[in-house]
């Protein structure tokens, strides 16, 4: 192999005195895979925005381009010594074709005018090496989430760059789009691109890295070459200690099942969810699994009342209940907690005393009304002590805490109604794994003290880690049911089966 | 394992920098928070400074500051109104119409021989009745704040010319006209303050405790932050909603009855003219965010207050009635301008 494409040599990033990166080393070859790990807040972003040219590193550090040191200075200066990012959120203009965002900034024009023609022309062959399916002239606001990232590619590829940087590229997408995402990066990695990709998923940093640095506290721990990838190994380099018992479940299921607490019969709501029947018992974990689109979120939304029932009932606790609305849902003892806790979740301008205490003021208000300002304020810092949610007091805005601590403000909203039912939709998404350990535990205590629980994820080991018994669905009905046995235990073969089905081409 | 002590004592290090951190943060939340609130403060006191010395000392007189404070009053009510209003998100800009209703209304009522002393609570009720109509409207049918306040800043000003018959309504002996031109004495002879001033400072602390103090100030700064998430938290939006436009109908209710009060008289095509706008300047003025969520309604109170003193001040220097629009209008925005600019980072609109 030649020498690498990029060296990065004692960079350090600090903001008013609070080191964001200390001293740290990264090299990548051409035609690398390079995973790039570690807990929110280790320094990846802000490693990423130095090299895209965001930031400005402190001095003392170098950078070299193929061997020749450079200077990236301003947004323009990544794209310009060879990088490219592709963001979480992509930066896609909606309502421009893909060709004319492929070519955004550096449109070509004609006396003038600009060449649409000639722009269209320009990037099909380019669309078509990557096994695109649609044309450029199509809008891209008309595009799904996976084919969108395809246009980020073609354009990174477009603009020349050798070095391209993907920002957790599969969180928005379906398990198909991301299994053509794997593919088109590996075929890109054999056309001797360097890749850095940046993911919290060990699954696909094993499938994908052939080699993986992990940053924790803004420093290197250190680099894995392809044989030396491990879970284990991994996770300890990045929170720093043995996760041994990552998944918390000290409850035993069979002695702490209780009473069914939830049954629903036959819901369903006309669209996404077509007659689905299932039941929570009190100290119980149920896992519901299923692909993307399958409909267990809207199973919770029709639950909760957020979405009107078309045709079934829920029972709590034996008797038949009406639900219209999460207000009604909260007072028959049913909490949920939203997959999307930043535009459905939290109330980011305001304390987290105010987002904990928020579904319990009106009980706790003296004379109905009045806000009891002492009370709100020991259940907020209740909450702070046994979720061990950390910022500096229960007053700071909720926008500013970190992923996990945000998820457990949340968490305490709930928990404060103390439910009958506790309804989680991906309590774990975008939340570092030390945070994720803690989740684990919330889940597990509240199970112990008889909380029916039901969790709604897409991560596998997680549901087989937490849950007591999975219940799976496909395209709007419940497709199967998997308990835990001490002779059988979970396992994502069986899960998997039953959420992709014999009859496949039905889950449209 | 060998490296565990070190990396704890170092993790032990980092958490307690990233405590001080978010120690220093808080404050400086904190300071913004207490800067967003005085926000417009210097402002005001500058320009009251300004105007003393621009009218050879005029300006801080007691009975021009008496002065000042009864201009204001009614903005300040009707303003404080429309902070509920801004704070969910929404705009009400029927207000000038309602409070025009109203005061027909309770004119009208003030001349019947035996109910006459009825006038005020018809007034006020008058405003409450269009304000909840505005607020069905947007929360039951989903329309949008701008659109159905527009259509009733329409409507409600006919009905108000409709009620008179289309002409002045006088009533040179109609009951509690104290309160429109009296003053509350507070020490004999020295200091006294305009009853006007005293509803509207009234109005503005009851406001300030129904959003600081009770379970619907909350909700109503929740639904402002995220409406969505407000629903899913088990807030009744469509009764927030409901609240703040009838709170604003309300108040202009209100503010119909001071002005009836303090005119003797009203006209059902000229009272209340563009008085919507004077009130959102002075919230917006006032720090709260034009998409709602955050500020205050002692921010509202300072900017309906620099809006009276440019207008006294500008009558006190002599400058011509033409160039007070213009300078008025220019302080508005130079004002907002300083104030985003010094909360760049921080403010969201």
């Amino acid at each position: 192999m030649s020498g690498p494409i990029l060296e990065m040599r004692g960079v350090s990033k600090s903001f008013f005195g609070i080191a964001a990166l200390r001293n740290v080393d990264l090299t990548v070859y051409a035609g690398e895979i390079h995973a790039l790990m570690g807990e929110n807040g280790a320094g990846k972003s802000t490693l990423m925005k130095i090299l895209s040219g965001a930031y400005t590193p402190d001095p003392g550090g170098e950078i070299r381009i193929e061997g020749r040191p450079v200077r990236i200075d301003g947004p323009l200066g990544g794209r310009a010594a060879g990088i490219s990012i592709i963001y979480q959120e992509l930066s896609l203009a909606p309502n421009l074709s893909v060709a004319e965002n492929i070519y955004l900034g550096r449109e070509i024009s004609r006396t003038g005018l600009l060449a649409r023609g000639l722009m269209r022309t320009g990037v099909g062959p380019m669309l078509d090496r990557l096994g695109a399916d649609f044309t450029p002239q199509t809008l891209v606001g008309h595009l799904s989430m996976g084919q969108r990232q395809l246009v980020e590619i073609a354009r990174a590829l477009h603009a020349r760059s050798k070095i391209l940087i993907m920002d957790e590229p599969t969180t928005a997408l379906s398990a198909g789009e991301s299994e053509r995402l794997f593919a088109l990066i590996l075929q890109l990695r054999a056309e001797g691109l360097a890749i850095i990709y940046i993911s919290h998923r060990m699954d696909e940093v094993y499938a994908l890295g052939d080699r993986v640095t992990v940053l924790r506290d803004g420093r290197l721990v250190g680099s894995l070459d392809k044989p030396e990838i491990r879970a284990d190994t991994i996770v300890r380099m990045m929170v720093g200690r043995d996760v041994s018992s990552f998944y918390k479940k000290d409850h035993d299921p069979q002695a702490r099942r209780g009473p069914p607490v939830l049954a629903a019969v036959d819901i369903a709501d006309g669209r996404r969810v077509k007659g689905c029947s299932l039941t929570v018992h009190a100290g119980e974990v149920v896992g519901l699994a299923g692909l993307i689109g399958a409909g267990r979120t809207e199973l919770a939304h029709l639950i909760i009342g957020a979405s009107p029932m078309t045709s079934g009932h829920l029972e709590m606790e034996g008797r038949a209940v009406t639900i219209r609305t999460p207000g009604e849902a909260l007072d028959a003892g049913i909490a949920y907690l939203t997959e999307d806790r930043k535009t459905l979740g939290l109330f980011l301008d305001m304390s987290c005393l105010d987002n904990i205490n928020l579904a319990v003021l009106g009980r706790d208000a003296k004379l109905g009304y009045i806000l009891d300002r002492d009370k709100a304020r020991d259940t907020a810092n209740r909450a702070f002590a046994t979720l061990g949610i950390r910022a500096a007091n229960v007053g700071v805005t909720a926008g500013g805490l970190s992923g996990g601590n945000q998820q457990k403000v949340l968490l305490s909203r709930l928990l404060a109604t103390t439910p009958k039912v506790l309804i989680l939709d991906e309590p774990t998404r975008g939340v570092d794994v030390g945070a994720k350990s803690e989740i684990y535990s919330i889940i597990d205590n509240s199970a112990k003290s008889g909380t029916a629980i039901l969790v709604i994820s897409s991560d596998l080991p997680e549901i087989i880690g937490i849950c007591d018994r999975v219940i799976v669905m496909r395209a709007g009905r419940i497709a199967g049911e998997i308990a835990q046995g001490a002779t059988s235990p979970l396992n994502q073969e069986d899960i998997m089966a039953f959420a992709t089905g014999p009859e496949q081409l039905d889950a449209s | 394992m060998p490296h565990d002590g070190p990396s704890q004592a170092k993790a032990a290090s980092t958490a307690a920098a990233s405590g001080i951190a978010a120690a220093q943060e808080t404050k400086r939340q904190r300071l913004r928070l207490v800067i967003r609130a005085a926000g417009m403060l210097p402002v005001l006191l500058l320009l009251c400074v300004g105007f003393h010395f621009l009218s050879d000392g005029r300006f801080f007189t007691g009975q021009n500051l008496g002065i000042v404070l009864q201009q204001a009053a009614v903005n300040t009510v009707l303003a404080a109104g429309m902070t509920f209003v801004i704070l969910t998100g929404g705009i009400d800009l029927s207000v000038g119409s309602i409070l025009a209703a109203a005061a027909m209304a309770g004119l009208t009522v003030s001349k019947l021989p035996d109910l006459g002393s009825l006038w005020l609570p018809v007034a006020v009720l008058t405003g409450l009745v269009f304000g909840v109509i505005n607020g069905a409207l947007i929360a039951l049918l989903r329309l949008p704040p701008f659109i159905v306040t527009l259509g009733s800043l329409t409507a409600v000003r006919g009905l108000a010319r409709l009620l008179g018959a289309d002409t002045t309504v006088f009533n040179p002996a109609i009951p509690y006209a104290f309160i429109g031109n009296a003053s509350l004495t507070l020490i004999p002879g020295v200091a006294s303050i305009p009853w006007l001033s005293v509803i509207a400072l009234l109005v503005i602390l009851i406001s300030w405790l129904v959003l600081r103090r009770t379970v619907l100030g909350v909700h109503i700064y929740a639904v402002g932050g995220n409406e969505s998430a407000a629903r899913l938290a088990g807030i009744k939006v469509w009764a927030v909603l409901i609240f703040v436009y009838g709170v604003s109908g309300l108040l202009a209710g209100l503010g119909g009855a001071m002005q009836a009060a303090r005119l003797y008289a009203a006209n059902g095509l000229q009272l209340g003219q563009s008085y919507e706008l004077d009130a959102i300047t002075a919230v917006i003025l006032g720090g709260t965010s034009f998409v709602g969520g955050i500020g205050s309604v002692w921010g509202t109170l300072i900017g309906a207050l620099i809006i009276a003193v440019l207008s006294n001040g500008l009558i006190l220097t002599g400058v011509s009635d033409i160039w007070q629009y213009v300078i008025k209008g220019l302080v508005i925005i130079g004002a907002v301008a300083l104030d985003r600019y010094r909360l760049q980072g921080s403010a969201r609109t």
